[in-house]
């Protein structure tokens, strides 16, 4: 039994990270081939970082997932506090299914409903180009402020209701209070959504597709107008780049959580 | 009464509300009115007569959709057990591989499978080295339905671990005690315990796979439309909105009805999304 | 009469949507007592702590601190601290900066603070413990750095809120004494809330019983237990038999068909009354020398005495008794003058009954949590 468990397990990640291990192989392969591995070469990476279109994808990404999930965290947080006060009843009730909806939409029907409300209103106001970053944002705040939300709200129903008002009580203003006491006591939700905001934006494809114009160009977009062709396996180099600094920013982060709970283990 | 600083707590919101009503329920209302229109602005059902020769792309998408769905299940039920019986330490670092490959490109990805199930691909490289003829694997149904489940079984593990590893083992040991053996208490214990997973794991898994229009593409050689490329034909190529409208808005309602069919089995209510 | 008095409650009343929880209460509380709000979940003694905090505003009526009316005053500006239920502790912040949390919002000199902090660690017996994550703390030593938090501010009244509903038995009658030496040490007024009767008689000065928003009886503990106002007052406050009877002069009653000399004068010839007996306030004797008799029906050893329930004329008395009495034997009850009490009768009469269904699990069932908000 003990052999089995092991042997699937390692079947089922064997068949997750087979396409990545082709990846990161055929990132240094000598030839542009993705079937046949001809040599150990790093001009892939060379030519990544000479891609100036391919950069620039990568920049206007990033940008992208900071501005919104900086606006959706923001947002989505203020939205959790005044909606954990709200009484429940139909007008909460009908807050909270129509923030479960990005979720639970296909992703195509959420991204094409935005361009045809984008495309509407450019009619409207006579500018016919009006899909790129302003409406891209738009998109990945819409769709990223649900998981805030939802990161949030079982924090503030977790936090003990007297703590503002002690807060109060020890001579704090109100809006004092919040940033001081309540806060910090749902910080770990809002990272946690916020994390969630920032991955879903550098990831997102299906969305940014129906919202975005050709003047600004995210990662994802850039890389299926290549397949449509043909991937040059710079696109593989810069996957693998990207999926080491993930592995090592996971690896840090669950060493930073082991140190963490060892420490309060010691303590109580 | 007046219970200070409620009121001003409240309109904390407003501007998510207003963000929500504008982007969310508007986007779907202006679905349903280019559903209901021509180019041209006027009223016509002439959008949804047409949906009628889309009935089979519709069917395969449902059909692909459940199968990969099923796969994803049958794969990630037993993985989801097996984690969740490790120790604290592997535990987190199996699930953090489960959830490694999501953070990138799925578009990449799904390319790098092409290498692989290619009739001179990897796969078949590696069997003609055994003196196995070349299978055909790419462009075909088989193909989609395997770029489905390789995209989504994260979506299906994840929810069943979570419930999984939340379960009382004392619980477990009750069954035991009363007489099961193995095989029973995954059944009649284990199985019935981690339902709000699976029900949740099902949505999750169900939703993009009937809607997805890459994979179809990339993996099936254009051969096998689903609904997912129809919609973005309509909206990238041919440019016919009104349509595109039509088509998503049947989607959106054929998936509502597969997730009420699906709750009224399962009876949740509540906060089985995440 | 009214001396010293720190706060002044003048016709207060609240409605949380269609339920009145406060109908024009009344009540002042003298600087430096021990006073407490006790009564059943929902009585309205949480919100009336709450209104004193400033947490809440009274629909109509006045509140007053030392003389001027501090209606609309926010919490954050008035001179009284909380003791919340589950205390509400910041758990971002450790030991050291719980109790400093009021001080630096004072802007106090960070030395001052230092001095003012170990003071009070020291005065809850917490030294040493400065660097201490909340989390890692139990809940009796939380419950103490709750109080060391508010008494940090140095307030003029310190209302504790159910402060040791959270705490088992044995630790709840150590905090009990401990909160009793803290308050007579530091000379402030404590306003505490609590359903436990046991623990209001033992530790106030004064006792405001409360019921459906209105104040039933206030009075030294002593008074309530012997001087009930009403039935509800006096079956809520340790066990009772209350009986219907009638005053046929003064100083002489009759009840369960016999009649009985009493102290109580002042009623109306023939005035229907409630008549209550503490359980051991009556005395076991042989049965033809009882003013009343009956027939065991129930004994429960309790330790110091016996718990017997009897059945006299079809009502069925608890009566408690060092001598052990078995059931189906007949007994005589013997009741002097100063064991029986007279009430007037109240909208609590007759709601009562008798011991035949009585369990001992009745008062731990109450529900410590009050559901008085939303």
């Amino acid at each position: 039994m003990k052999i089995f468990s092991k042997l699937y397990t390692f079947l089922v990640f064997l068949f997750l990270y087979a396409p990545i291990i082709v990846l990161i192989v055929f990132s240094f392969n000598s030839s542009s081939s993705t079937s046949m591995f001809s040599g150990f070469s790093l001009q892939w990476y060379k030519a990544l970082f000479q891609d100036e279109a391919t950069l620039t994808a990568l920049y206007n990404t990033v940008i992208l997932a900071v501005v919104s999930s900086v606006i959706a965290t923001v947002l989505g947080t203020a939205a959790a506090v005044g909606i954990d006060k709200l009484k429940k009843g139909p007008f909460r009730a009908g807050v909270m299914a129509t923030t479960n909806i990005p979720m639970m939409n296909p992703e195509i029907v959420t991204g094409v409903s935005m361009m045809l409300l984008f495309v509407f209103v450019g009619k409207i106001v006579g500018d016919g180009a009006v899909l790129g970053f302003g409406t891209m944002l738009i998109a990945h705040v819409t769709f990223s402020l649900p998981y805030v939300i939802l990161n949030v709200l079982p924090k503030l129903h977790q936090t003990d209701k007297n703590l503002a008002e002690a807060a109060q009580d020890l001579g704090c203003k109100p809006v004092s209070a919040f940033f001081k006491v309540v806060l910090p006591s749902i910080m770990p939700g809002v990272i946690t959504g916020m994390i969630m905001a920032f991955t879903l934006s550098l990831d997102d494809f299906i969305i940014s597709y129906f919202t975005s114009g050709p003047g600004f160009q995210t990662l994802p977009i850039a890389i299926f107008s290549m397949t449509k062709k043909r991937v040059k396996p710079d696109m593989y180099a810069l996957s693998a780049l990207i999926f080491v600094s993930i592995l090592v920013l996971l690896i840090i982060y669950n060493i930073a959580q082991q140190k963490s709970e060892d420490k309060s283990k010691k303590k109580g | 009464m007046s219970n200070r600083s409620s009121l001003g707590a409240k309109l904390i919101a407003a501007p998510y509300i207003v963000w929500s009503a504008l982007f969310i329920i508007a986007p779907l209302i202006f679905v349903v009115y280019y559903s209901f229109t021509t180019a041209d602005g006027s009223f016509t059902f002439a959008n949804m007569a047409e949906l009628g020769k889309y009935a089979p792309t519709f069917l395969r998408s449902i059909w692909f959709g459940i199968v990969a769905t099923l796969i994803c299940l049958v794969i990630a039920f037993p993985l989801a057990y097996f984690i969740s019986q490790k120790t604290d330490k592997v535990q987190r670092t199996l699930v953090l591989l489960v959830m490694l490959p999501m953070w990138m490109s799925f578009l990449i990805r799904t390319y790098s499978w092409m290498a692989l199930l290619q009739d001179t691909g990897l796969i078949n490289g590696f069997l003609s080295k055994f003196g196995i003829d070349p299978v055909h694997m790419i462009n075909t149904p088989g193909a989609v339905i395997l770029g489905m489940v390789y995209n989504f079984l994260p979506y299906m593990i994840m929810p069943i671990y979570s419930v999984m590893a939340k379960l009382d083992y004392s619980m477990v040991e009750a069954c035991q005690d009363l007489g099961g053996n193995r095989l029973t208490v995954i059944r009649r214990c284990i199985i019935p315990m981690s339902m709000p997973g699976v029900v949740s794991g099902i949505t999750m898994v169900f939703v993009p796979s009937v809607s997805t229009f890459y994979i179809s593409q990339k993996l099936g050689g254009g051969s096998f439309d689903l609904i997912g490329d129809v919609i973005e034909r309509q909206f990238q190529q041919s440019y016919n909105y009104n349509l595109g409208a039509a088509i998503s808005l049947v989607l959106m309602v054929l998936i509502l009805i597969c997730m009420a069919v699906m709750n009224h089995f399962t009876e949740d209510e509540e906060g089985m999304i995440i | 009469m009214k001396e010293n008095v720190i706060i002044d409650l003048k016709n207060i009343s609240v409605k949380f949507g269609d339920n009145q929880v406060l109908k024009d209460l009344n009540l002042y509380i003298r600087d430096k007592e021990f006073i407490t709000f006790l009564g059943p979940s929902g009585c309205g003694k949480t919100t009336t702590l709450r209104i004193i905090a400033g947490f809440i505003e009274p629909d109509s009526g006045e509140v007053i601190f030392e003389g001027k009316k501090i209606n609309g005053v926010p919490p954050h500006k008035r001179q009284v601290n909380t003791i919340f239920q589950r205390y509400a502790l910041f758990p971002h912040l450790n030991v050291y900066e719980n109790v400093a949390f009021g001080l630096r919002i004072k802007k106090v000199p960070e030395k001052q603070i230092k001095e003012t902090v170990e003071e009070m660690l020291a005065l809850v017996n917490l030294k040493g413990f400065n660097k201490r994550n909340i989390n890692s703390l139990s809940g009796g030593q939380q419950q103490r750095v709750a109080i060391a938090r508010a008494l940090a501010v140095k307030p003029r009244v310190l209302l504790l809120d159910e402060p040791l509903g959270a705490l088992d038995l044995k630790l709840r009658k150590d905090m009990q004494h401990e909160l009793k030496n803290i308050q007579q040490r530091l000379g402030i007024t404590f306003i505490y809330v609590t359903h436990d009767q046991e623990e209001a008689l033992s530790m106030s000065d004064t006792v405001v019983v409360m019921d459906s928003g209105v104040i039933q009886q206030i009075g030294t503990p002593l008074d309530i237990y012997n001087e009930p106002k009403n039935a509800f007052v006096a079956d809520f406050i340790g066990e009772s038999n209350i009986l219907d009877g009638v005053m046929l002069d003064d100083c002489l009653v009759e009840f369960s068909g016999a009649r009985f000399e009493c102290l109580d004068k002042g009623f109306a010839k023939n005035e229907a009354i409630d008549v209550v007996v503490r359980p051991e306030d009556v005395d076991v004797v042989e049965s033809e020398k009882g003013m009343l008799k009956g027939e065991v029906t129930s004994v429960t050893f309790k330790g110091v005495h016996f718990e017997i329930i009897v059945d006299i004329g079809g009502f069925k008395w608890m009566i408690q008794t060092t001598d052990y009495h078995p059931v189906g034997s007949k007994i005589g009850l013997f009741i002097e003058p100063d064991a029986i009490h007279i009430m007037k009768k109240s909208e609590y009469s007759g709601i009562y009954g008798d011991y035949s269904s009585f369990s001992e699990e009745f008062d731990e069932l109450s529900d410590p949590e009050e559901v008085e908000e939303e």
